[in-house]
C-alpha cells in the first residue's frame, strides 16, 4: 500500500483543446475561442476536463503495462480549471491490492491547482 | 430558479455510433497514447483483439452523442450558463474494436439540490452489436445558483 506509481507529466500546447475538440466532438467555445473564454470571465481558453481525465486513464494504464484491457473502472471529481501551455502532472499511489487487482488513487494538478482529485482507478494486471 | 426534477427516471432512445479506425487513432494521438494496438490492425490482432482497439476513454466519443440531446431535453431544463462537469465514472467491459456498432442509452438517475447547487446524475450504458456491455458511465453535472 502507498507505493507511488510512475505517473506522467505533459505540457499541452495551445492547440491541444482544438485537437481534443476535433477528436471528441466537444466544441464548447470555452475550450477553443479565447475571446469567448475571456467574455465569460476565464483567463483564457481552458482544457477539456475529459482530456485531463484521459491523461489520468493513460497514467493508470501505463502503470499496468499499457494494455487497454487493464483499466476496469475510473472515477474522478473535477475540481478546477486547467490551462494549455502549463505542465500537468498526474501522480498516484496504490490504495488497495488483491493479487493482480489493484486500486490507485490519482491526482492531476497544474502546480498547486488540483484539477482532478479523488480519482480512483481499478486495474487488473494482465 | 427552483430545481426541476421531472426527468428523474426518464430514459432516452439509444444512440448508435460506428467505431472508426482513424477516429481511434485521432483520439489516441491527442492524449499521447502510442501503443500500436490503437493504430495497427496487425499489432492489435497479435495482442488478441479482433482489430484496432479503442483506448478505454474513447467512451467519450461514442457515448457523448447519447448525453448531448438529454441535456437539452425540456424535462431536464438545465441552466447551461451555470453548469460545470462535477464528476465522472466509467466501468469498462468488452473492448471496443474498429467497426463495432455501439448503442448507448441514457437514464436520469437523480436530480437533487445541495448547498444551493443542483446535482444532475445521468447513467449511460453502451453495448456492442453482440449485446455485450462495453461501458457503463455515470455523468454528474452541477448547476450553481438554484433555490432550495
Amino acid at each position: 500500500m502507498g507505493e507511488k506509481i510512475a505517473g506522467l507529466k505533459v505540457t499541452p500546447d495551445k492547440y491541444v483543446p482544438h485537437r481534443y475538440a476535433g477528436a471528441s466532438g466537444d466544441f464548447n467555445p470555452i475550450h477553443i475561442d479565447d475571446e469567448f473564454a475571456k467574455m465569460v470571465g476565464l483567463p483564457s481558453t481552458i482544457l477539456h476536463g475529459l482530456y485531463v481525465m484521459g491523461l489520468v486513464a493513460k497514467a493508470a494504464t501505463d502503470e499496468a503495462g499499457g494494455d487497454p484491457r487493464a483499466l476496469k473502472r475510473l472515477s474522478v471529481q473535477f475540481r478546477g480549471m486547467s490551462m494549455p501551455e502549463t505542465e500537468i502532472e498526474v501522480s498516484g499511489e496504490v490504495i488497495e491490492a488483491d493479487g493482480t487487482d489493484v486500486t490507485f488513487d490519482l491526482i492531476a494538478a497544474q502546480g498547486e491547482n488540483q484539477v482532478i482529485r479523488n480519482a480512483t482507478a481499478d486495474i487488473s494486471y494482465p | 430558479m427552483a430545481l426541476k426534477t421531472d426527468a428523474v427516471g426518464k430514459s432516452w432512445p439509444a444512440h448508435e455510433y460506428e467505431i472508426g479506425r482513424e477516429k481511434i487513432a485521432e483520439y489516441a494521438r491527442v492524449i499521447g497514447i502510442d501503443n500500436p494496438v490503437h493504430f495497427d490492425p496487425e499489432a492489435a490482432k497479435d495482442a488478441g483483439f479482433r482489430g484496432v482497439v479503442a483506448p478505454p476513454m474513447f467512451v467519450v466519443v461514442y457515448a457523448a452523442g447519447a448525453m448531448g440531446p438529454v441535456l437539452f431535453d425540456p424535462d431536464v431544463e438545465m441552466n447551461f450558463a451555470a453548469m460545470v462537469h462535477g464528476g465522472q465514472e466509467f466501468e469498462w467491459g468488452e473492448p471496443v474494436i474498429s467497426g463495432d456498432l455501439i448503442s448507448t442509452t441514457t437514464t436520469c438517475k437523480e436530480i437533487y439540490p445541495k448547498d444551493g447547487k443542483g446535482f444532475y446524475v445521468f447513467e449511460t450504458e453502451s453495448k456492442n452489436q453482440n449485446g455485450e456491455l462495453v461501458c457503463r458511465a455515470t455523468w454528474t453535472n452541477i448547476v450553481r445558483g438554484i433555490e432550495e
